[in-house]
């Protein structure tokens, strides 16, 4: 062994004793605490960790820290330059901020480390050479366009020597003063300079490391567990198993159905069920120990998907059945229905189980204080839920808990189960002190809820001239081991099963059943994403069966104020159905110079007569908030520092989404400030009201709401202070740029904040926002307070010889009532059809009896760049009443359509129909070549 | 658990056999790390006390014109291999399999040493090499020894370098002349593991319109690199045509053992879509050979 590894980091000479089996990412973000280099895979896989040695980029998650002696490291913190107190960011830090293509962050250091050393190399790179370079780093939230854009920018100052060019996003069509225009996120900087501070950032004092030894089983009774081999081990600190669970050995999100972890002679349900903890020095100690745990099991017939938990004589995994929920929607009189329809369809489609693969991987750390209380720092999407399930396992009071919210690296609906939280309360509670507990991507993938793989049967009966008379489907939905949110996805997936269209008679039953796979809960989409699959998929097909354009079938049906949705619901407002629809029409046809009847029709160049071209089209809708009857409440605090400046605060999360500009914009509009003038702080259980789940595409408008009316009552309460000081009546009180008129008297908000002090009032404001009351499903009346609507076409190439697709383009429009801020809206967009594309092409989450075979990163295949097709959004503004300044959700309708109007486009290209997820070009070239008989 | 308890850093060729004789073992050679590592982590390759770190070692760096032939050391990182003109000029299949290979931050490390040490009968560089009639070059106690690239496969994932004894110099690539030209191409699935599906290359010398010789490769077509000798006799000193193409393509589905790997490809998947891979890649050599 060497005795010295000397390195150059950013300009630093460190020399440093060399630790066996070290990494350089470990050495720079353990050693040298440059956390700005992220771990997304630890697999070479994702490029997150990405740093320059010796000019190359490199990945430095599997580059021995020993090599680097000698060597000279540029990480992330290397780039920006302090220019006398100011950081002077490198034109791509501030192009990526500028271009909106910073969403979660985690991706960023790596996506611009690769660009700096292409750009060193080749400072006029074109679209391809860039997408060539970046081609292996990963971005979930998929701002690939954004991030192309940014490059080419930075690229164009870096040559010119002038400003980074600004993107050109048009404003809302609803636009106020702050509200509607684009605005940067507050977070923007410190995730372009790697300060940005994410759960596996932070150390504490005396820390341990925690390994959750799982069952690695999916189904059998533990019948013996010896952790003597582990305890003994030096530096293991503590071994918990659930004996020593304090009180409730149960958690979940809706069912308490979830063991914390399995005890001796009780069932595991999954191979990730956990069966003890350790706690030790290091990390390295940890994974040997728990390693060393004997465990030996008393194996159980597994079952492996819904439809075979549905049978009569399987096990049954839980005490109450395999049946988590029956859920049921009717509408009409399906006989009658299907009687007076001319044409009658009837197909089932299959699709699979996906990973949210965020490219952060689970981290919590608990720490103990010395009044008993226990804090929990980690990435949650319902701070509030963590607190009371961590509270109810302890048997403590909740308010011995704090939640304490880090920035997330991405959450899309895999991020709302606890995963580590409660692990590491028991483990900080036994020693006493700070445990660490992150999960490697293998334990990710094995681990959390993903995304229902479902069997969906769909029968639509219709008019000859193409209306709709009557729809009826049938679901079956994996749930996987424990419940989550099982019932509520599903339910969602059922309620919109028969798509976003006006149908008289419909009726749809759903069996969400538990089998002995990963969890499924939330995901981007919550159950809409598969049934919107099988029924545009069945739209498509009765259009040709009744020789009807797909969209003109679409517009003929499509729902309109009035309608009355499938679960009894009267539409009364903001419905921009039909103009999606039209505008994505009319955008394909000037994109192909095609009217719109020869779009869905097969093109190929002489050339190449094996690559046919052709559009495909679908449409959805989406319930913002949670709906179903269930109390949709936020909380939301606004206060006036000294300083002049405000703070917002709530609970929701920031997973990457933009939340945090939003509430920042909504306050800067409702106090007259720019956006500037606001800082956010969220996801604090002690410090921040709470704002619910972030969830089914609620917080813009709930937590909008929230802060929008919290920053009303604040400024009320000043305007009241102010009048009674000036003794004028309140409307003669203007708020103007930071300055407040009254009556020829004008005031900074800096001394408002004092005089009120002054007055004995604090300048805070707390509002609870209570969304407009919803009916539960089957009840009739309003199951949700508002839908969005989305449209999108694809263009797709099909090699007919070998069966590949190529997305070419995809238009994407949404009625999303109003765009809050249009930057962070682009950003959603791109992101959501990238993530429709890997749900089409690329991605599945794979099961071989219960055990995972996608248990790594390099099998489990996540959309790059290179995939990216050239993306148009239309944003569509229908305000809702109700809906802050009109907005409503976006975060998943625009990723639903996707699938299906992939799918459809290849119908159109080749004939050969889609019915299983992903798509399988072996199956498309083997359907091609069995047709021709060759 | 830690991955490695020594490592070991080498300068020359002799220092590395030098440290494969003592270092405490169990030992292996890393390159690039990008599959070493990850196996070691993820169980697939027995636990190893040392780790001899080759690239550094100057023998293996050098991407040079050696009299006849071009010369790449086992430890040039293919990025480099991509960037240099030399190979571009000579070895254009190989060329373009190492562009191929994931992104510039893991070609920055990868190797092509590390590439065909691990004997995958497919990987993109072993198929390019096997069609540009490759040298290897290995380093044992006994000195260095030059082998026909073919003779490094024993069998899938296994090599005939003797683990612990041996190691990988370079390979050396014959010049290319007028009239001779190679190419390479690939056939991936977006779902799954980074493999390719499909993968060929070929090289070939043209002379008076007709096919003077040729080389083809074509992977996974059996538990070595596989080439397609029958291919290759029924199209030397034929002009390439559709007819006679097709008749190679023929040659190559009768020679060919094309097999069903789980969740990938299944062999008969293979057999169809190679034809349009084997004409477009032996097209795209004809045309540059003009
Ligand atoms: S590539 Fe290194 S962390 Fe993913
Ligand atoms: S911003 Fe790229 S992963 Fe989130």
């Amino acid at each position: 062994m060497n005795n010295q590894i000397s390195l150059t980091v950013n300009g630093i000479k460190h020399n440093l004793e060399p630790v066996a089996g070290e990494t350089l990412s470990a050495l720079l973000r353990q050693r040298l605490r440059l956390t700005g280099t992220k771990i997304g895979c630890e697999e070479a896989e994702c490029g997150a960790c990405t740093v320059l040695v010796d000019g190359e980029p490199v990945v430095s998650c599997i580059y021995p820290a020993e090599r680097a002696d000698g060597k000279v490291i540029v990480t992330i913190e290397g780039l920006a330059q302090r220019v006398h107190e100011e950081m002077k960011l490198h034109p791509l830090q501030e192009a990526f901020v500028q271009h909106g293509a910073v969403q979660c962050g985690f991706c960023i250091p790596g996506q611009i480390m690769t660009a700096y050393a292409l750009l060193k190399r080749n400072p006029n790179p074109n679209s391809d050479e860039i997408r060539f370079a970046l081609k292996d780093t990963l971005c979930r939230c998929a701002g690939y366009p954004a991030i192309e854009n940014a490059i080419l920018a930075a690229a164009e100052s870096l040559r010119t020597g002038e400003p980074v060019r600004k993107p050109n996003i048009p404003d809302s069509i609803h636009v106020h003063q702050s509200v509607g225009h684009t605005h940067l996120r507050p977070d923007g900087i410190e995730k372009v300079t790697g300060a940005a501070i994410y759960t596996d950032d932070l150390v504490f004092d005396g820390m341990l490391y925690a390994k959750a030894r799982r069952a690695m089983i999916p189904h059998g009774f533990l019948k013996k567990l010896d952790i003597s081999k582990a305890k003994a081990l030096p530096g293991v600190v503590a071994i918990l198993t659930a004996e020593d669970i304090p009180a409730e050995h149960n958690h979940g999100l809706v069912i308490y159905d979830w063991p914390v972890m399995v005890g001796v002679g009780e069932r595991v349900r999954y191979v990730g069920d956990a069966i003890a903890l350790v706690a030790a020095e290091t990390q390295q100690i940890a994974e040997q120990a728990s390693a060393l745990i004997e465990a030996e099991f008393d194996l159980q017939p597994v079952i492996t998907n819904p439809v075979m938990a549905h049978q009569e004589g399987v096990p049954q995994i839980h005490e109450k059945g395999n049946l988590l929920k029956h859920i049921k929607v009717r509408k009409g009189d399906m006989e009658k229905g299907f009687a007076e329809s001319d044409i009658i369809l009837e197909h089932t489609f299959h699709t699979q189980t996906t990973d949210h693969a965020f490219l952060e991987p689970e981290c919590s750390i608990g720490v103990p204080l010395a009044d008993g209380r226990m804090e929990i720092y980690c990435g949650s999407q319902i701070p509030y839920q963590d607190r009371t399930q961590v509270a109810r396992v302890m048997g403590w009071d909740e308010s011995r808990v704090r939640i304490v919210g880090q920035l997330m690296g991405g959450g899309f609906g895999g991020k709302e189960d606890v995963m580590g939280q409660i692990h590491v309360a028991m483990l900080a509670n036994v020693t006493q002190r700070p445990v660490k507990l992150l999960f490697d991507r293998h334990e990710s993938l094995l681990v959390h809820p993903k995304r229902h793989a479902t069997q969906i049967r769909v029968k639509i009966g219709a008019k000859q001239d193409g209306r709709l008379v009557a729809c009826e489907t049938e679901l079956y939905g994996d749930t996987g081991a424990y419940a989550s949110l099982g019932e509520k996805v599903m339910t969602r997936a059922t309620t919109h099963s028969a798509g976003p269209y006006d149908i008289p008679h419909v009726r749809a039953d759903c069996y969400a059943m538990y089998t002995n796979n990963p969890p499924a809960g939330a995901f981007r989409g919550f159950g809409v994403t598969q049934s919107a699959f099988a029924v545009e998929s069945a739209m498509d097909m009765l259009a040709e069966k009744l020789n009807i354009e797909p969209v003109e079938l679409r517009r003929m049906n499509a729902l309109h104020v009035g309608s009355i949705t499938n679960t009894g619901q009267e539409l009364r407002e903001s419905v921009g159905l039909m103009e999606c629809i039209d505008r994505v029409s009319s955008v394909m046809c000037q994109a192909s110079g095609l009217p719109e009847k020869e779009l869905f029709k097969p093109r190929v160049t002489p050339d190449t007569p094996h690559l046919v071209r052709s559009w495909g089209f679908a449409a959805a809708y989406k319930n913002t908030g949670l709906g179903g009857g269930a109390p949709d409440k936020s909380g939301a605090e606004v206060e006036l520092f000294d300083d002049g400046k405000f703070e917002v605060r709530s609970s929701s999360a920031e997973m990457g989404q933009g939340l945090v500009t939003v509430m920042r914009t909504i306050v800067a509009e409702e106090m007259s400030v720019a956006p500037e003038q606001v800082k956010v702080l969220v996801m604090d259980t002690d410090l921040t009201p709470n704002g619910g789940p972030t969830t089914a595409s609620r917080q813009t408008y709930v937590t909008g709401n929230a802060s929008r009316y919290a920053a009303r009552t604040l400024r009320e309460a000043m305007i009241a202070s102010l009048a009674e000081k000036y003794d004028v009546r309140p409307e003669q009180i203007r708020f103007e740029n930071g300055i407040v008129h009254a009556n020829g008297h004008s005031m900074t908000y800096a001394e408002v904040a004092k005089e009120m002090k002054a007055m004995g009032q604090q300048p805070r404001a707390l509002y609870e926002y209570e969304a407009p009351k919803t009916q539960p499903l089957g009840t009739g009346g309003d199951m949700h307070f508002a839908f969005s609507f989305g449209v999108q076409a694809a263009e797709v190439e099909v090699n007919k010889l070998t069966g590949e697709v190529r997305v070419l383009k995809v238009i994407s429009a949404n009625d999303v009532g109003m765009a809050v801020n249009p930057l962070g809206l682009q950003g959603q967009v791109e992101g959501g059809v990238m993530m429709g594309l890997g749900n089409a092409l690329t991605e599945e989450f794979i099961m071989d009896n219960g055990y995972v075979v996608t248990d790594h990163l390099a099998r489990y295949r996540v959309p790059g760049i290179m995939l990216t097709p050239e993306i148009t959004s239309i944003i569509v503004e229908h305000p809702t009443a109700e809906g802050p300044y009109g907005a409503k959700g976006v975060g998943e309708i625009c990723s639903i359509p996707t699938t299906p109007a992939i799918t459809n486009a290849i119908y159109n290209a080749v004939g050969v129909r889609v019915d299983k997820l992903p798509v399988d070009q072996e199956m498309i070239a083997r359907e091609l070549w069995e047709r021709n008989g060759k | 658990m830690n991955l490695w308890q020594n490592y070991l850093r080498p300068k020359t060729l002799s220092e590395a056999m030098d440290a494969f004789a003592h270092a405490p073992r169990p030992l292996a050679p890393i390159a690039g790390g990008t599959d070493l590592l990850l196996d070691l982590e993820q169980g697939r390759h027995s636990s190893v006390q040392t780790l001899i770190d080759v690239t550094e070692i100057k023998e293996l760096l050098a991407l040079e014109i050696r009299a006849d032939s071009l010369f790449i050391g086992a430890s040039v990182p293919v990025n480099r291999i991509v960037l240099n003109p030399r190979t571009g000029a000579h070895a254009q299949a190989l060329t373009e399999a190492c562009e191929l290979i994931a992104g510039p931050q893991v070609r920055n490390v990868a190797t092509l040493g590390g590439n065909v040490a691990h004997a995958l009968p497919a990987a993109d560089g072993t198929i390019a090499l096997a069609a540009l009639n490759a040298e290897a070059e290995i380093a044992g106690f006994s000195g260095n020894r030059r082998i026909p690239f073919q003779e490094l496969f024993v069998g899938p994932g296994k090599s005939s370098l003797k683990h612990g004894e041996e190691l990988l110099v370079g390979f050396y690539l014959p010049l290319s002349t007028r009239h001779q030209a190679s190419c390479f191409k690939r056939i991936m699935r977006p779902q799954g593991v980074a493999l390719p599906i499909l993968n060929c290359a070929a090289w070939l010398e043209r002379e008076d319109n007709a096919i003077k010789d040729i080389r083809i490769a074509v992977g996974p077509g059996g538990g070595t690199p596989f080439r397609a000798t029958q291919a290759e006799d029924s199209l030397r000193g034929q002009h390439l045509n559709e007819t006679t193409s097709e008749s190679a393509l023929e040659s190559l589905l009768a020679q060919a053992q094309f097999r069903t790997s789980a969740r990938r490809a299944s062999a008969d998947y293979r057999r169809h879509i190679v034809s349009g891979l084997f004409r477009d890649t032996l097209e795209t050599a004809w045309s540059r050979a003009k």
